[in-house]
């Protein structure tokens, strides 16, 4: 029985692009086009693709910082939409936090560990300045950091501990979902693999959901329970992790897959062969016509070019958009 | 047995700062052959990019500076070379590919006036030949249609393709070696493994050897034939890449190796290192990886390791080794 | 090969430290002289020697001390009608610089203020106030500031009043950028997530981290109230005599100065050192706190 937390159907947004002194529209960018998923409860789902896939778009509309151009997103159960102002500050705001990529940008360098982590409770709650600072104290330890920690500026600290002196601020509000916006890819090696057991960690002691952006699929098989593949504003192929890694359907996904595997020199052309596509994506302004893969897919025949594959559910939940499958 | 094209003895820069000396390469040693792509692996501040730019001679100044060591480019010792002398192998025998294709190219030129201003200055070609030169470097590294390419300018041109004009710019002098630093870091999966087939390809052509830095052992794992690890400014593990990711010796190596998620199988949990790099200032006694080291030992905190071969091209600085 | 190296340490080290040195006497000269003349300022009936508006008929065009025919019962010599020239430039001292100090808090205030909103809200807010912040720059200030001065009447808050009028507007330009390019930040969105409103927002996030260029623009331009104030009294639309300010000063020497010099150079004098204190002080502070240029 699957626990659906948050769901996407058929997210759309389209920005703009004008032209002349009038600003006319001459043409619409298609940052996603047609998205849906669900993130489960106590579960992550991995939003995977290259830069111009639409994953952060996706995620910005979550967090309410894009206005979508269409779709739905239903957060238990209810529609977004139907929402009043008053109601999404109340009721999604504060269930809904996200860790962003970048730990140098994505705190305020004026202020305190202490008031960074305990602005989310200021702003949200009328709680007494005492009860914020040992929340805040509760919280940093829960991240492993410590109260001597609280009175430091984030430039005295390294990235693994502003990753997780963001993680600690966007649990301080007991949050259902977190949305992580490629929480690990700023760190160093040796960094991230701490971080993310934290995260997996954290996880498992609150139930938490996770909403996973990464272009890297190996973390994303190590943080995920769900898979999405993303293409050009679309999802070409959805599954659990496990199945999808191991049986990987569509082509994109296949040469993706290649592009990250560790292969020995030696082992060239022996085990795997290494995929290696034409071309780079085209722009979302002017998506390629029938599959938006088709121009550099090793595998396109000439329909792929006419017909639009839908997400066909190819059995045990795992979906895939390829005609040829 | 093919020719070593660099050797590196003992190389030390340091960067004098207010608040300190910052011992970014301390002693380090290394060769590497020519046709040969070295690997130098590591985290940030390791080391690895100032490692590059001293062999260039680039160090940041004032502040930055060669304290000792030998870097023999083909006989010449370039540390003893005056500032004119180095301009003139800069470009000619040695380039660099820097990690950031937006920010390596010039906004305000064409992409041929790009590559013909270094061919101009190292071949000393005039007119007809200029654009002939230009044409075979664009040619070189697989860039479709040069003719019209070049009279682009860089904001025409996505990030892969600026960065294969990168690579062209470094490769129009046909260098003889060539250091690429996170070339690949910047880019999209698919067009990084485009990117590293593509100088695999030219490495066969002009034999150039190439010193690729990165932290992703993946690209090593694709790119190198030989790799080195460094840790707080120092080499801790020389090894063929095969042997590296086979038998690392260094529990830093296999420590990172280990840390690192694998998509041809689930982990259950990460092997995770504990604590971070030490501070380039402030370096503790003994081997720099013992504060954070599984198995460290008494004398580890006490004494540096030396440096010691253990097999066919493989060598280790750890107490531990034998 | 040790000995080689103690000598590349030093040499290093030499350079790095010349450069340490020009950089903290650019700090400490200017600092030093706009110290002395706030103190000045703030002592200045216990300082000068005479009131500032005493006259001696008797005295009248002396040279300064150092002159002949000078005495040292005034140092720096008479004016027209024998006012004591050291004692009116110790006076003017708090007219000009606490004209500037109110100028520069009223224009940084009202232009930080408008850039803010303007930048952080964007749309429409934003181009109706940057419209009108591109006619104030486009009109010479000078001339709006000496017209608004000829209808209210000299005074000392008409010139205060007259030159923050248009003098707001550089400061809404750069504040306004800076909050378009923090608006973007990572934090800022993180705020959104948050929940916080944009009120908070400009306040809490963006506000702080603007202060850097704010304090660097301020600076800057004590130099050019200063000198719009001394060209105001230059054309008869300063400070209304006979209170002394280094404007005016300046202004009454004027038809006397083939003979009379002193009564205009040495308020001239004090002007050229504050404009230059306030220059090398905003320099200084720019390269101080560009992270780029801070980190040797």
């Amino acid at each position: 029985m699957e626990d659906v937390l948050l769901e996407g159907r058929d997210l759309k947004k389209y920005y703009p692009v004008t032209k002349g002194l009038l600003q006319r529209t001459v043409g619409w960018v298609r940052a996603v086009d047609g998205v849906s998923f669900k993130v489960e409860r106590g579960k992550t789902l991995g939003l995977v693709g290259e830069s111009g896939a639409g994953k952060t778009t996706t995620a910005k509309a979550i967090l309410l910082l894009e206005r979508l151009t269409s779709g739905n997103i239903l957060f238990e159960g209810k529609d977004l939409y139907q929402f009043s102002q008053s109601q999404l500050k109340t009721e999604y705001r504060p269930r809904v936090q996200s860790v962003q990529q970048n730990p140098w940008s994505s705190m305020n360098p004026r202020m305190r560990v202490r008031d960074i982590v305990a602005e989310p409770l200021v702003v949200n709650t009328k709680q007494s300045k005492k009860q914020n600072q040992s929340r805040v104290l509760e919280l940093l330890e829960q991240v492993g950091l410590n109260s001597g920690h609280a009175e430091l500026y984030p430039h005295e600290f390294s990235g693994g501990q502003r990753q997780r002196i963001a993680v600690a601020r966007a649990l301080a509000l007991n949050p259902s979902l977190v949305v992580l916006d490629e929480p690990v890819s700023a760190l160093d090696v040796s960094i991230r693999a701490q971080i993310m057991n934290l995260l997996k960690d954290l996880q498992e002691q609150y139930n938490l959901s996770y909403l996973v952006i990464a272009h890297n699929l190996a973390t994303v098989r190590y943080m995920s329970y769900n898979v999405a593949i993303m293409y050009l504003g679309q999802i070409v192929e959805y599954g659990e992790a496990e199945e999808l890694f191991k049986r990987p359907l569509h082509p994109y996904t296949r040469a993706l897959m290649s592009a990250s595997l560790l292969t020995l020199p030696e082992d060239d052309g022996q085990g795997t062969e290494q995929i290696i596509l034409s071309g780079e994506m085209p722009s979302p302004l002017n998506p390629p016509s029938g599959c938006r893969f088709h121009t550099r897919c090793t595998e396109a025949a000439p329909k792929c070019s006419q017909e639009v594959p839908p997400l066909r559910n190819v059995g045990g939940g795992h979906e895939v958009a390829c005609l040829r499958v | 047995m093919s020719k070593v094209i660099l050797q590196v003895e003992d190389l030390r820069s340091y960067f004098f700062t207010r608040k300190g000396v910052v011992k970014a390469v301390d002693g380090i040693s290394f060769y590497v052959d020519e046709g040969e792509t070295f690997g130098i692996v590591g985290e940030s501040a390791c080391g690895k990019t100032v490692t590059a730019l001293s062999i260039l001679r680039l160090l940041p100044e004032p502040g930055g500076k060669i304290v000792s060591g030998k870097i023999i480019l083909d006989g010449t010792n370039l540390v003893e070379l005056s500032k004119k002398e180095m301009r003139k192998y800069r470009g000619k025998m040695i380039s660099m590919i820097l990690q950031d294709p937006m920010t390596s190219l010039n906004p305000v030129y064409t992409i041929g006036d790009q590559i013909a201003e270094s061919v101009r200055l190292h071949q000393g070609l005039r007119g007809e030949m200029v654009e002939q030169e230009v044409i075979s470097a664009l040619r070189l590294l697989k860039i479709p249609s040069p003719e019209v390419i070049l009279r682009q300018y860089p904001f025409q041109m996505s990030g892969g393709m600026r960065q294969r004009v990168v690579g062209a710019i470094a490769m129009s002098c046909r260098p003889r070696l060539l250091i690429a630093d996170e070339p690949t870091t910047a880019l999209d999966a698919t067009i990084q493994a485009q990117y590293m087939a593509l100088f695999k390809d030219v490495q066969k052509k002009t034999n150039v050897a190439i010193i690729y830095i990165t932290h992703d052992f993946g690209v090593i794992a694709q790119m190198c034939h030989r790799v080195a690890v460094m840790y707080a400014g120092k080499i801790v593990e020389t090894a063929t890449t095969r042997e590296l990711f086979k038998a690392p010796k260094h529990p830093y190596t296999s420590a990172l190796i280990n840390s690192v998620p694998r998509l041809d199988r689930k982990d259950a949990r990460l092997y995770s290192i504990e604590g971070q790099p030490p501070s380039l200032m402030d370096l503790p006694p003994g081997c720099r990886f013992a504060p954070r080291c599984p198995v460290v030992k008494p004398v580890c905190r006490e004494q540096e390791p030396p440096e010691v071969g253990i097999g066919y091209g493989h060598s280790v600085s750890c107490w531990r080794a034998k | 090969m040790d000995a080689t190296r103690v000598m590349d340490w030093e040499k290093v080290g030499g350079g790095v430290r010349r450069k340490r040195i020009i950089s903290r006497l650019t700090f400490t000269i200017p600092s030093a002289v706009l110290f002395i003349l706030v103190v000045t300022a703030i002592f200045a009936p216990l300082l000068a020697p005479y009131p500032p508006d005493q006259i001696a008929l008797l005295d009248r065009l002396m040279p300064p001390a150092f002159v002949e025919g000078g005495s040292t019962a005034h140092l720096l010599g008479t004016d027209l009608i024998g006012r004591d020239i050291l004692s009116r430039v110790i006076y003017g001292a708090r007219i000009s610089l606490s004209v500037s100090l109110l100028v520069i808090l009223i224009t940084a205030s009202i232009g930080t203020g408008l850039g803010i909103i303007s930048g952080y809200l964007g749309g429409r807010t934003d181009a109706f106030l940057m419209r009108v912040t591109d006619i104030s720059l486009a009109f010479p200030a000078i001339l709006i500031a000496l017209l608004f001065a000829a209808i209210l009447g000299p005074s000392y808050w008409t010139v205060v009043l007259a030159i923050s009028l248009l003098g707001w507007a550089p400061y809404a330009r750069l504040i306004r950028g800076e909050a378009l390019r923090l608006r973007e930040a990572d934090f800022v969105a993180q705020a959104r997530i948050i929940g916080t409103s944009p009120g908070r927002i400009m306040v809490r996030h963006i506000f702080p981290n603007i202060m850097n260029p704010l304090i660097i623009m301020a600076t800057l331009s004590v130099g050019f109230v200063i000198l719009t104030e001394a060209a105001l009294s230059y054309l008869g639309a300063g400070i209304p005599p006979p209170t002394a300010s280094w404007g005016n000063m300046v202004s009454d020497g004027r038809n006397l100065i083939d003979t009379a010099w002193w009564i205009s150079l040495f308020p001239g004098i004090a002007i050229g050192l504050v404009v230059l204190s306030g220059n090398f002080l905003g320099d200084w502070l720019r390269d101080k706190m560009d992270p780029r240029l801070r980190q040797i």
